[in-house]
């Protein structure tokens, strides 16, 4: 069964496509099998990741992002993720509005997801949906964060080529000298750039460059700046030649950069899923047995603590573990 | 690790129509329901519609019309979800329509058709009565 679902995706099946993914997202047990059957396949798509704060512009950089891309007689795969409420579980998945040029594009695939519940910037799902639309054949695949603030590097794991969107003015220089996002930017774009601010802004990313340009992280590339009005598809041709140029630098330059980066991302999605499947597995018994309830009223009428039950929890069903 | 499916809802307005204060509302209605809706927002083709609703996965789409092309443009949804094999996804519609039409759209596979005077929680619960996850 699961053999023929992944001939479909490989074959670039519509429908095949978007129902993995849902199954993905709804962590149905059947999706499992054909992530592994396309696991092969996979490798063979870039991946952008494009993060930044609410309204910076992210979903309409990423429309015209697509339709250079397509100019170019290249395939495109989108993942836009939004927020899901913490209230009802419910989302508006609202990012597609931007990019409704490409909605009628076969060679556009455009995918909303919701965070339910996960904190990052991705979901739960993304790697996996990723995974689907490169092997499905597409030769880009671009992935939206949710809006975000300082701390949401999920994306770095996932992408090849990081974007952080900023806008002219947001807020004073104290901020390119603190730690999180701004870390982790292959490139930078200053969109709304017709804006007051532009070039102060660029000076102080400028300045927050040079200063870790010792530290040779991320294989010694030096982050760029590119300067944008989306909405006028102003500077997005030069954007993309410098993601390409940080491609080259990935891909060209020295392969200890390229077996580098290959091992980071290996090692981040083996431990992101290690994670989730323990703390589910683990999970998943101590709510049907009823333990989960008996631990929570315990912690609330103090009769013990969190310590004592996580340690009991690790020696109960981990045990092998401990030597 | 047994899964849990989350209804996906597609929410539009195909056609020329700048009235988008209703289909907000039941955005956001259905978002405060625990849907996902994919909202695609104004001026959408049916052909735009169909595409997101299939690249989107969704179990249902709603459709939004008050500005007197709805036999068309319903219609025209409907078949090209045929055409694209995608006739499980549901259909319904809301917004103004002259009351001959309601049963002309249910004809054509609208399941329900919402008309001014229905109240919100009398379509959630429609919705959840009748559309179920697939």
């Amino acid at each position: 069964m699961s053999g023929e679902l992944t001939e479909k995706i490989l074959a670039g099946d519509m429908r095949t496509v978007a129902r993995l993914i849902r199954d993905i997202d709804d962590h149905m047990p059947q999706a499992r099998e054909i992530l592994k059957e396309l696991y092969p396949h996979t490798g063979k798509a870039y991946v952008i990741g494009i993060t930044g704060s609410p309204g910076v512009g992210k979903s309409t950089l990423v429309d015209r992002m697509i339709q250079h891309l397509r100019g170019r007689g290249k395939t495109v795969g989108v993942l836009a993720v939004d927020p899901t409420s913490p209230f009802s579980g419910g989302a508006i998945l609202g990012d597609r509005i931007r990019m409704q040029r490409h909605s009628t594009d076969e060679g556009v695939f455009i995918r909303s997801l919701a965070t339910r519940g996960h904190f990052g910037g991705l979901t739960p799902s993304t790697r996996g949906a990723i995974a689907v639309l490169d092997a499905m054949g597409k030769d880009y695949v671009l992935v939206e964060t949710v809006g975000v603030g300082q701390d949401e590097v999920e994306i770095v794991r996932a992408a090849h080529t990081t974007l952080i969107v900023l806008i002219p003015g947001m807020g004073d220089d104290i901020q390119a000298i603190k730690a999180g996002i701004l870390e982790v930017g292959d490139v930078f774009v200053i969109n709304k750039a017709d804006r007051e601010g532009a070039d102060k802004t660029r000076q102080e990313l400028m300045m927050m460059i040079e200063m870790g340009k010792e530290r040779k992280s991320k294989g010694g590339w030096t982050p760029t700046i590119y300067k944008t009005e989306a909405v006028r598809n102003e500077g997005v041709a030069e954007l993309m030649a410098g993601i390409e140029a940080h491609r080259d630098f990935l891909f060209k330059k020295d392969p200890a950069i390229l077996t580098q980066f290959e091992m980071d991302r290996a090692r981040m999605e083996l431990l992101d899923l290690i994670k989730q499947d323990v703390i589910r597995t683990i999970m998943d018994y101590l709510e049907k047995t009823g333990q989960w309830e008996q631990y929570l009223e315990g912690l609330v009428h103090k009769k013990t603590d969190p310590y004592s039950i996580s340690e009991m929890i690790v020696d109960r069903y981990l045990n092998q573990c401990k030597t | 690790m047994a899964g849990e499916r989350k209804l996906r809802v597609l929410v539009g307005k195909p056609g020329l129509d700048g009235h988008d204060r209703g289909s907000r509302i039941i955005a956001r209605t259905f978002r405060d329901a625990g849907f996902e809706v994919v909202y695609t927002g104004l001026h959408q083709t049916p052909e735009e519609i169909v595409l997101a609703a299939i690249q989107e996965d969704v179990d249902l789409i709603g459709l939004s019309s008050l500005a007197g092309a709805h036999l068309y443009l319903f219609e025209r949804v409907a078949e090209l979800l045929k055409e694209k094999g995608a006739e499980d996804i549901a259909l319904i519609g809301g917004g103004i329509f002259p009351e001959e039409d309601v049963p002309k759209l249910k004809a054509i596979g609208y399941q329900e058709i919402f008309v001014p005077g229905e109240t919100l929680d009398h379509i959630v619960d429609w919705v959840r009565a009748h559309v179920k996850p697939r």
